[in-house]
């Protein structure tokens, strides 16, 4: 900025050069980026050629990478072949009926596993029947059981995941339900229904006052447990005189020796008393003049 | 002994301060363990030719254990244990030098030197494999000269030079589908027969040449009937062979160049034929032995025109082999029951219808019948020919009878454990003196000279042997009351024969042993299994008189469908109270927390059709449990499945039968784990019997964290199929293993954490609000061990004062699982050098010690690993708060510390199993290490802190008090006189 008031006509050249800098920077940030963006595009293709995943039919390179520019526009194009929906079944007391459907988009990733994601619930509203079975069930203190599909893509495989709670910890003010599901790609493992809050034990009586399902729910999938850390390196490192070992801090020299400076205060300090204890006890004893007993002697009559 | 408790608290501190290791001094080895060990049933016995002069035989047993007894005493001289994936099926012995040993199904060979049991040489050989390999010693001295060792199997046949294992010729006959079934030997050439079954009915019969293995001949004959594949040699050129239905004989000559046969009814010979008919393998001059299953028939061989029956013998007999006693004479045992004795009979084949011997021989009769008899002869001092016997029982024990006396018995049941649980032992009764030692004046007298000669330091070193011993007999340890630690106890064990035997933890010796009737091989031949053992009353205060009581039950066939069996045994005596067979199968036990009026604790026993049966089957049971009802959830494993079912009981059976006992239940929960991604490996929970002292955990920094302590937590561990089988099957992409914590009430999974490249066999504990278990990272190549912690974060808000001075707190709510308290869990994983068999933990009685894990190492010990080395919260660099809370520096490998193995310098051959016991004392857990051999020991986690060792020097404090008051008395004196000489001045 200095130079811009003695040499003014050199402004707009530095402006240009810092503006092509920072262009050809940019340049070279998007350019790596695309580089990357590219490299997945290209193994995601090469993936995709050998074994197609089922939703989708096989993708052409070209056509993942356009799905990656315009996502929106894309992802609607494909949004029907990947949406998935499965019912929920529950049990009051007779019997397991539908009683509410789950929809989520199901997912592909390079790797040509899939993931459920974006999911919803409806629930289908009480029948008659169902309230009265409902509150049967409160009455008896019995379980409500739900159950879903354990694979939500393959149905010729009637396996289904139940949970069940004490009616009676459902009513609130209305229907109150966590619906917990444990995925693992496409497959769930295990449903945890409950309700929202606690429940108490023992459990009261109560008919909820509206006859509507609140519903909360949440996908689960299980965490990547961390890998056991390793020291060899550091060790290797110790024993190449690579790394330095660290020296503690050096402490300041009363942190040091305060464990022997202050008892030998103490003799000190007790010494010096002493040595003038006895000056003094030694000069009262020799009987010295009263002018220097008098002052000590006054307060003490006082 | 206890100290006050500030004392007891600050000892605690300093002794989890301590060193982490605890060890035993080499003196105090056998103070307070004891290892006994054993061998197992025995299948097969060789004796040493009598010129080698020793007495001792080679046994190998279903334990896999090859072993060399000595003859006069039953002691082991030594002792191989093979591994299970190495079965051995024969033995022989080999120039009266080597033991010879055929595993693998007849494609490992090994020679093992006899006096000392080392492995000579041991050979592979190639063979089809074969469900009965035979192992064939060459006598004849033409072709002594290599000593080979014939082994067949399948359809291979090998001759290897007993020398140095090499093979002389091996041959593999083209037929197909051909078994070999038996090896003879012509007495006058070198020429082998080898006689085979291809198909079901075709006999094939080689002569081979001895020494080059060229067939010299074959001659094929087909039967009309097909065989069952059982044979036998008759004589030297006859065949026994049973057919399938099991109801002929065929009789089958082969002379030089032919084959004649003839067929025999066996109904025609025997009459009372029922159950499966066996042949018993006595090869001797014409005569077999043919068992059916009431009576066991000794038949003469005329020619191949028939048989003749000699004698019968009731069921239960068994024959032993023949043995060769002069040039032409054989001579064979048959042992039977009478009452409660049994005859010894031993008959020449020569002359069958005389006795040589007959004895008659007391024997226990918690053994149960006779299984298998092996004949030995000797030379006695009159040069007549003497007879012992080796004879194996129901029980698995192992008897050796001579002159009509049981000169020894071994009790090898207890090498085939199956479940244990423990047992008080009486309370002493005031004015009774239980441990009667002292019994005799002279002895005591003895007693006190020998102990007298110690103190005096003139005893030589047999004698100070001898004080030893008698120390240790006469100790406290061995009394068989309950002592005011808690350390007496009795140790119930159930075997796989079905024989529950009680020990004393003072010394390992046997109090009673009971062989359960219920659980005895029925006479249509089911086998019963044995399963749990369980207490079934422990009285208190109200019943304290009464005896405690076991639990077993079993099912009454090898079948999981089996209807179980069930008997209630007194743990003092060891006396069957009480014996039921249900009309339902037993698939899970569940011991209830419940007791009815007299301490009988409650049992659920559930069945395949998931049906709840409540037992004991009494009014009051029934009263206390319905109750209960609602709150009580059990869970099934179905691994064929993978899955898992939580489940709720509800009122009644569906079943018409009005059987108030029996209660139908409901699902309510269930994960199913893709079959395609996760194979369950273990589910493991918390003991029943737990006991944990603290809810909370107190952090570095003075916060609080409440442990998540239910006892309904069950962790889960999957690995991926292919990760299933052995290590190094695959790759670590296609290996991983899932944990789960589980609420087995609920259902809802609280945790749930996946270990890429890692696979099985997967060993797990659980207890307090952990899990530690134990994996293969495929990555790493090397063992893994990783801890979950759990805490309750719904509880965290109890840490203010406030509240809880005003009552806010919700610690007094009832806890219900319902809540979906929220948690969280801290995880680390460290690795760990060794392989491991099994794991389990120390219990304590209140809870209080410091946990340690007791891991059974491949090499058969248990190496204590203190809890504090796998905890989640292990950071490089630890703050000084931290350390002063115990944390250790965090490392990437977990230390093994010699001087933590529990079992010092022995092993425990063939570890199944590892059971902690609380003591009474808090600071000491009781450990019994079971696999073939036993191993008993004690065990202070955090060092004995709530007493005094047994170095303890009670003559130094009594000396120093001594002194003390002394010293007191004497400046009280010496002061009083000074005083007085000041007044005086």
């Amino acid at each position: 900025m200095a130079a811009a008031p003695l040499r003014p006509r050199l402004l707009p050249l530095l402006l240009l050069a810092a503006l092509s800098l920072s262009l050809s920077l940019a340049a070279a940030f998007q350019s790596d980026e695309l580089l990357l963006l590219h490299d997945d595009d290209e193994f995601e293709g090469a993936g995709a050629r050998p074994s197609p995943p089922p939703p989708a039919p096989a993708a052409t390179a070209a056509a993942a990478s356009s799905r990656r520019r315009s996502s929106d526009a894309a992802a609607s194009v494909h949004t029907e072949s990947s949406v998935v929906q499965f019912s929920l079944e529950h049990d009051l007391g007779s019997g397991f009926v539908p009683a509410g459907s789950f929809s989520a988009r199901l997912k592909s990733s390079a790797h040509g596993s899939q993931t459920l994601t974006k999911l919803r619930f409806t629930r289908n509203e009480l029948t008659r029947d169902e309230k009265d079975a409902f509150e049967k069930l409160l009455k008896e203190d019995g379980f409500y059981s739900i159950r879903l599909p354990s694979n939500v893509l393959g149905p010729a495989r009637k396996d289904y995941v139940v949970s069940s709670i004490k009616a009676r910890c459902i009513p609130h003010e209305s229907l109150d339900e966590h619906i917990v599901i444990h995925m693992d790609g496409v497959n769930i493992l295990a449903v945890n229904y409950g309700s929202v809050g606690g429940c108490q034990y023992p459990r009261p009586m109560k008919v909820p006052s509206k006859w509507i399902f609140n519903s909360y729910t949440v996908l689960k999938t299980a965490e990547q447990a961390p890998r056991t850390p390793s020291f060899v390196d550091q060790l290797v490192e110790a024993e190449n005189g690579l790394g330095d070992v660290v020296k503690p801090p050096e402490k300041s020299f009363w942190a040091k020796y305060w464990m022997y400076i202050i008892p030998l205060g103490l003799i000190v300090m007790n010494a010096i008393t002493a040595a003038a204890n006895v000056s003094e006890g030694q000069a009262g004893e020799q009987g010295q003049p009263g002018a220097q007993r008098a002052p000590n002697a006054a307060p003490r009559r006082r | 002994m206890a100290p006050p408790r500030h004392l007891l608290l600050i000892l605690l501190a300093a002794a989890s301060l301590a060193t982490l290791a605890a060890a035993v001094y080499e003196d105090q080895v056998g103070l307070a363990d004891w290892h006994q060990k054993y061998i197992g049933k025995v299948k097969q016995a060789v004796y040493h030719s009598q010129k080698s002069g020793r007495r001792r035989v080679v046994v190998l047993t279903e334990e896999n254990v090859i072993a060399s007894l000595d003859l006069r005493s039953g002691d082991i001289f030594w002792r191989h244990v093979i591994e299970k994936n190495d079965p051995v099926d024969q033995l022989g012995l080999s120039l009266a030098k080597y033991a010879v040993t055929l595993s693998m199904g007849g494609s490992t060979l090994r020679a093992w030197n006899l006096p000392d049991g080392q492995m000579i040489w041991e050979t592979n050989l190639q063979v089809s494999k074969s469900s009965k390999p035979l192992l064939h010693f060459l006598s004849n001295s033409k072709v002594a000269k290599d000593n080979l060792v014939l082994v067949s199997a399948g359809q291979w046949i090998y001759a290897v030079s007993s020398i140095d294992g090499v093979i002389a010729w091996g041959k593999e006959f083209s037929l197909d589908g051909l078994e070999i079934k038996q090896v003879l030997q012509s007495p006058e050439n070198d020429i082998l027969y080898v006689v085979g079954i291809a198909g079901s009915s075709k006999l094939n019969l080689y002569q081979l040449n001895a020494k080059t293995g060229e067939v010299v001949k074959h001659i094929q004959e087909s039967f009309p009937g097909a065989l069952c594949g059982e044979t036998i040699l008759g004589s030297h050129n006859v065949l026994v062979a049973l057919d399938e239905t099991r109801s002929g004989l065929f009789l089958i000559e082969f002379k030089g160049e032919s084959i004649n046969y003839n067929k025999v009814h066996i109904s025609d010979l025997v009459q009372d034929l029922s159950g499966r008919v066996k042949l018993l393998p006595l090869m001797s001059n014409g005569i077999i032995a043919l068992q059916a299953s009431s009576t066991v028939s000794l038949l003469k061989l005329k020619g191949i025109d028939g048989l003749e029956v000699i004698q019968s013998f009731e069921q239960p007999a068994a024959v032993s082999n023949a043995l060769t006693i002069t040039e032409k004479d054989e001579g064979f045992a048959v042992v039977r029951h009478m009452g409660s004795e049994i005859e010894f009979i031993v008959k020449f084949t020569s002359d069958v219808s005389n006795e040589v011997i007959r004895e008659k021989i007391n024997i226990d009769q918690h053994r149960g019948n006779i299984q298998k008899v092996f004949l030995n002869n000797y030379i006695r001092t009159d040069k007549s020919h003497g007879f012992r016997a080796l004879l194996v029982l129901e029980d698995h024990s192992l008897l050796l009878v001579q002159q009509g006396n049981v000169v020894w018995s071994r009790e090898d049941g207890l090498a085939s454990i199956i479940d244990v649980t423990t047992s008080e032992l009486p309370v002493e009764k005031d004015g009774v003196s239980v441990a009667n030692v002292e019994h005799n004046l002279f002895e005591w007298l003895k007693g006190h000279m020998l102990k007298l000669k110690g103190t005096l330091m003139l005893a030589s070193a047999d004698e100070l042997a001898a004080i030893q011993a008698l120390r240790l007999k006469n100790s406290e340890k061995n009394k068989m009351t309950r002592d005011h630690n808690g350390f007496r106890k009795l140790l119930i064990l159930l075997t796989k024969a079905g024989k529950v035997i009680a020990l004393h933890t003072g010394d390992g010796r046997i109090i009673w042993s009971n062989l359960l009737p219920s659980l005895r091989a029925s006479k249509s031949g089911e086998m019963p299994s044995a399963l749990r053992i369980y207490q079934w009353q422990v009285p208190h205060h109200r019943v304290m008189r009464e005896n405690p009581s076991i639990l077993v039950v079993g099912r009454s066939g090898t079948d999981s469908a089996a209807p179980g069996v069930l008997s209630v045994l007194d743990s003092y005596s060891g006396e069957e109270l009480n014996s039921l067979k249900f009309d339902h199968s037993v698939v899970q036990i569940i011991p209830l927390m419940l007791k009815d009026s007299s301490e009988q604790r409650l049992h659920l026993i559930v069945d395949s059709h998931y049906r709840a049966h409540l037992y004991p089957r009494s009014p009051d049971a029934i009263n206390v449990f319905l109750h209960e009802i609602p709150n009580t959830y059990f869970y099934t494993v179905d691994i064929e499945k993978n899955v898992i079912r939580g489940h709720s009981l509800q009122k009644s059976c569906d079943l018409s039968s009005d059987d108030e006992y029996c209660f139908s239940t409901k699902e309510l929960w269930s994960i199913v784990f893709p079959s395609d991604a996760e194979r369950i490996a273990i589910t493991e929970t918390r003991k029943m019997n737990e006991v944990v002292h603290t809810q909370a955990k107190i952090i570095a920094d003075q916060d609080v964290m409440y442990k998540y302590l239910s006892k309904n937590l069950v962790f889960v561990a999957t690995v991926s199929p292919k990760a299933a089988s052995e290590i190094g099957s695959a790759a670590p992409e296609e290996a991983w293993l899932v944990a789960y914590l589980i609420d087995a009430v609920t259902g809802r999974i609280l945790h749930r954490v996946t270990h890429h490249g890692a696979q099985g066999p997967v060993h797990a504990v659980v207890s307090e609000n952990w899990v530690v278990y134990l994996y293969f990272n495929l990555r790493a190549h090397r063992f893994e061990m990783a801890v979950i912690e759990i805490y309750d974060q719904s509880r965290a808000d109890n840490k203010d004062v406030l509240k809880l001075i005003l009552g806010k707190h919700n610690l007094s709510a009832p806890i219900t699982s319902y809540i979906r308290s929220e948690v969280m869990v801290k995880s680390q994983s460290y690795f760990f050098t060794h392989s491991v068999k099994t794991m389990t933990v120390t219990q304590t009685a209140k809870g209080i010690t410091s946990k340690q894990l007791l891991i059974g190492t491949i090499g058969d010990q248990v190496l204590a690993l203190d809890k504090r080395f796998v905890d989640p919260r292990r950071s490089v660099n630890p703050t000084q708060q931290e350390k002063e809370e115990g944390i250790i520096p965090l490392t990437d490998s977990l230390p093994i510390i010699p001087m933590s193995y529990v079992t010092h310098s022995l092993q425990v051959e063939a570890l199944r199993g590892i059971v902690a016991i609380p003591s009474k004392l808090e600071s000491t857990t009781l450990v019994f290490t079971y696999g073939v051999d036993l191993f008993y020991t004690r065990l202070a986690p955090s060092r004995t802190y709530d007493s005094l060792t047994d170095e303890f020097s009670y003559a130094l404090l009594l000396i120093t008090i001594v002194a003390l008051v002394a010293a007191i008395i004497f400046t009280w004196i010496w002061s009083e006189k000074k005083e007085l000489n000041d007044k005086w001045r």
